[in-house]
């Protein structure tokens, strides 16, 4: 996003069918009531602009546009003079974002609320009639009555979801947790309206929509869980290159999302944006740095006719490339290929839920079976018979399995979303509970993934620092840091890929490449610059990528909880082996392609190891998308955070400890939770099969059960952070 | 006795009423901006309501 001025955005505004336009726009660093009246009254005073609504919650901001006009840049310079970077979200994206499936089940949550509670209070005084006290079969009847008015039209439409999700999961001949639940919930209804007719004592309206109530917070758990890890992720990702320049035929720039980018279009990218699509460069001089895409950490020097890859970064000058790919064929082929098999294979992953409904599902169905026939073969009759089968099935319904899972796991990820890490689902959690092997990616894991200055003369770093000053490339920028403030050179001229050059205390000076001070030396395999004053020598100034700060710690971190660590890395031997030997890793291999990492991650995958591999760039990718667990820094490139089941956006490498203490305190929780349901299903099954529970049992039994589920629960938000 | 008759219809009728208005508020978008809605009211030139 170069030149706001010179390009027109008109692609990010989504027009209805009257012509009035609508743009939303993720607005960073706006978090006070008084952002929220700033932003809004600024933007309402822009040309055609009828409304601005900014959510202060989610940060977001939709503005409406008068028929016919809007201007995006307009909006987004005006943010930017309002002080607050602001992105665009393309409208596909921006849809996506609507939760109709929250709303659905907050409904259905509401309605099982509404009746569960209405249910009880005409089942309660039934429940008198149990200890005795007078109550006239009449009256019963009238209750149970009006419980059946409330209970039943309730618990069938607020248990749609576990019907439909059962009746699928039927259809494709499997069981899951559903199953039970519908034919619990639709069991206990009909048995219940069945003594009622007969003027029966035993009717459990209310335990049938109390159960659909409890069920419905553990699915509204996990959905909110699902929901923010989701749209934190897509808010990343609108943050990193959400707008290509593309060219038209007069040679303007028009802002378009990535996605539009066809092939053969003319693209402008500016220095310091990343490039888009793959793309041949047709004209201007560059350095760019592959350190996303191959893991090296030196720039290369392009010109025309050069390829480039998407995710590189452009560092020095404007480029205007000729895309040779869409964005989603971008990622070479055979990377996406190996992707796709490493979902796959993830998406066979059974979670802790379902290997316990496997176990649960046919144990009840035979108990109650044999109660049933049980019952009658030794004499009860039928009625009661049947009664107290569907007894059994009532007080087992699995309502502390349904939410003990949900509920730990969103006390985990709630955990660690507040420190900065992002879990894509329930299931990721699960598996990175089960790691025991980390492999990490080099560059801009370990390291910085970008190049420091690593010379430290402080003269020669004032010297320079002048024309450093005066440029926006990468490189300078970090010698002007590390100088601070001072003067700026004067009659500065920049020459793209070469460097800049201009006059310092009267004298002139250039900063840039070898080529360009006329020094003739081959290559270092350093990152480097080079400064000298006209007719004088010249100076060298080394970047190297460096090690991030808490690298070692993390590794040793990682260590203590009993997993080894190893490095694959697509750099070169040397500096593999010097950031290995820094973070304390003795197992490390380098020079790897892509299709080698999730190689040999699926190799250790073949020997049992269970692996996390944590790394950003695209070469990453298909190893993520292969490894048992995969977690990403938010810097990477949209297909490894993508393919990465956890995204930390801090970049530092002590995230994945935590996550993994976090995952494993939350395996342990969730375990515990099921033993609880086994202890109770062990007591209460056995009561139900002698005809010893009634209503109100029942019902205690299961609003205590799940009770104790959620507090056990709860005890997640305090744990995993001890070392 | 029979003035269950009265109370029981009565009291289904409040609760529904309790339904019908955490209805109204769910469709209204009472719950996409909890933070922003709150502080709207301390602003002139802002609408009070939830936005659409």
């Amino acid at each position: 996003m170069s030149d706001l001025s010179l390009s027109d955005l008109g692609a990010f505004v989504s027009r209805d069918d009257d012509g009035a336009g609508r743009l939303e726009l993720l607005v960073q660093g706006a978090r006070c009531a008084g952002c929220m009246s700033k932003i809004e009254k600024g933007v309402a005073a822009l040309p055609g602009v009828t409304a601005g609504r900014f959510n202060l919650t989610t940060g977001k901001l939709s503005v409406t546009f008068a028929r016919g006009l809007g201007d995006p840049g307009l909006v987004m310079r005006q943010l930017e003079s309002l002080g607050y970077r602001a992105s665009l979200f393309d409208p596909a994206a921006a849809r996506a974002q609507e939760d109709r499936e929250g709303k659905d089940l907050a409904l259905a949550l509401g309605v099982a609320a509404f009746g569960a509670g209405n249910a009880m209070m005409f089942t309660v005084p039934t429940w008198a009639g149990l200890f005795g006290q007078e109550l006239s079969p009449a009256t019963r009847e009238l209750m149970y009555w009006l419980s059946a008015l409330v209970a039943t039209p309730c618990a069938l439409f607020a248990g749609m979801t576990f019907f439909r999700s059962a009746w699928a999961s039927l259809k494709r001949r499997q069981a899951n947790m559903d199953v039970p639940i519908s034919i619990g919930v639709l069991l206990t209804l009909a048995v219940s309206f069945s003594e009622t007719l007969q003027h029966g004592a035993h009717a459990y309206f209310d335990a049938a929509v109390t159960l659909v109530f409890l069920l419905l917070i553990g699915r509204y758990l996990d959905h909110k869980l699902r929901l923010r890890a989701r749209s934190a992720a897509r808010d990343l990702l609108a943050l990193q290159a959400p707008v290509a320049m593309r060219l038209d035929e007069a040679g303007r720039e028009h802002g378009v999302p990535v996605g539009e980018i066809a092939v053969g279009d003319r693209l402008a990218v500016a220095p310091g944006d990343r490039i888009p699509v793959d793309a041949e460069l047709e004209t201007g001089v560059s350095d760019i740095d592959n350190a996303m895409i191959t893991g090296e950490s030196a720039s290369v020097a392009v010109g025309p006719g050069d390829r480039l890859h998407a995710g590189a970064l452009n560092l020095s000058g404007r480029l205007i490339l000729r895309a040779s790919a869409r964005s989603e064929d971008s990622t070479v082929a055979a990377i996406a290929r190996l992707m796709e098999a490493g979902a796959q294979a993830r998406g066979a992953y059974v979670r802790l839920a379902d290997k316990a409904a496997a176990l649960y599902v046919p144990i009840v169905h035979i108990l109650a079976v044999a109660t049933f026939l049980g019952g009658w073969w030794l004499g009860l009759g039928p009625r009661v018979a049947l009664l107290r089968a569907a007894a059994v099935l009532i007080v087992t319904c699995p309502c502390a399995l349904g939410l003990a899972v949900p509920a730990v796991q969103v006390t985990a990820t709630g955990r660690l979303f507040r420190k900065g890490i992002l879990v894509k689902s329930g299931a990721a959690l699960e598996r990175l509970a089960e790691v025991d092997h980390v492999v990490f990616d080099k560059t801009g894991v370990l390291t910085e993934g970008r190049p420091v200055l690593v010379t430290d003369v402080p003269a020669l770093i004032h010297m320079a620092a002048p024309l450093a000053r005066a440029s926006r490339h990468p490189l300078a920028r970090a010698v002007a840091d590390r100088a601070g403030a001072g003067p700026t050179a004067e009659a500065v001229t920049e020459v793209p890929g070469m460097g800049v050059e201009g006059t310092i205390d009267g004298r002139r000076a250039r900063l840039g490449r070898a080529s360009f001070l006329g020094v003739d030396q081959g290559a270092s395999g350093q990152t480097e610059l080079w400064f000298g004053f006209e007719g004088e020598s010249r100076f060298r100034l080394a970047f190297e990528d460096v090690v991030r700060p808490q690298a070692a710690e993390a590794v040793a971190a990682l260590r203590k909880l009993g997993l080894s660590v190893e490095i694959f890395s697509g750099d070169l031997a040397g500096p593999v082996a010097e950031v290995a030997d820094a973070v304390g890793v003795d197992r490390w291999r380098a020079g790897m392609t892509p299709i080698e990492k999730a190689g040999a991650v699926a190799a250790l995958k073949a020997e049992g190891r269970k692996v996390l591999m944590i790394g950003d760039g695209l070469n990453d990718a298909a190893a993520l998308s292969s490894a048992h667990a995969s977690m990403a820094p938010g810097s990477a490139v949209d297909a490894s955070q993508n393919a990465a089941d956890l995204v930390f956006t801090s970049g530092d490498p002590l995230a994945a400890p935590l996550a993994i203490r976090v995952a494993r305190a939350a395996r342990v929780r969730a375990l515990e939770n099921f033993g609880f349901s086994a202890l109770y299903n062990a007591i209460a099954a056995p009561a139900a099969v002698l005809g010893l529970v009634n209503p109100l049992l029942a019902a205690v039994a299961m609003s205590g059960s799940s009770l104790i589920v959620t507090l056990n629960a709860l005890r997640m938000a305090f744990e995993g952070d001890r070392r | 006795m029979t003035i269950v008759l009265l109370l029981a219809p009565f009291s289904l009728a409040l609760a529904l009423t309790g339904l019908a208005a955490f209805w109204w508020s769910l469709k209204s978008g009472q719950y996409e901006d909890p933070k922003g809605d709150a502080a709207r009211i301390l602003y002139d030139h802002l609408e009070d309501g939830p936005g659409d």
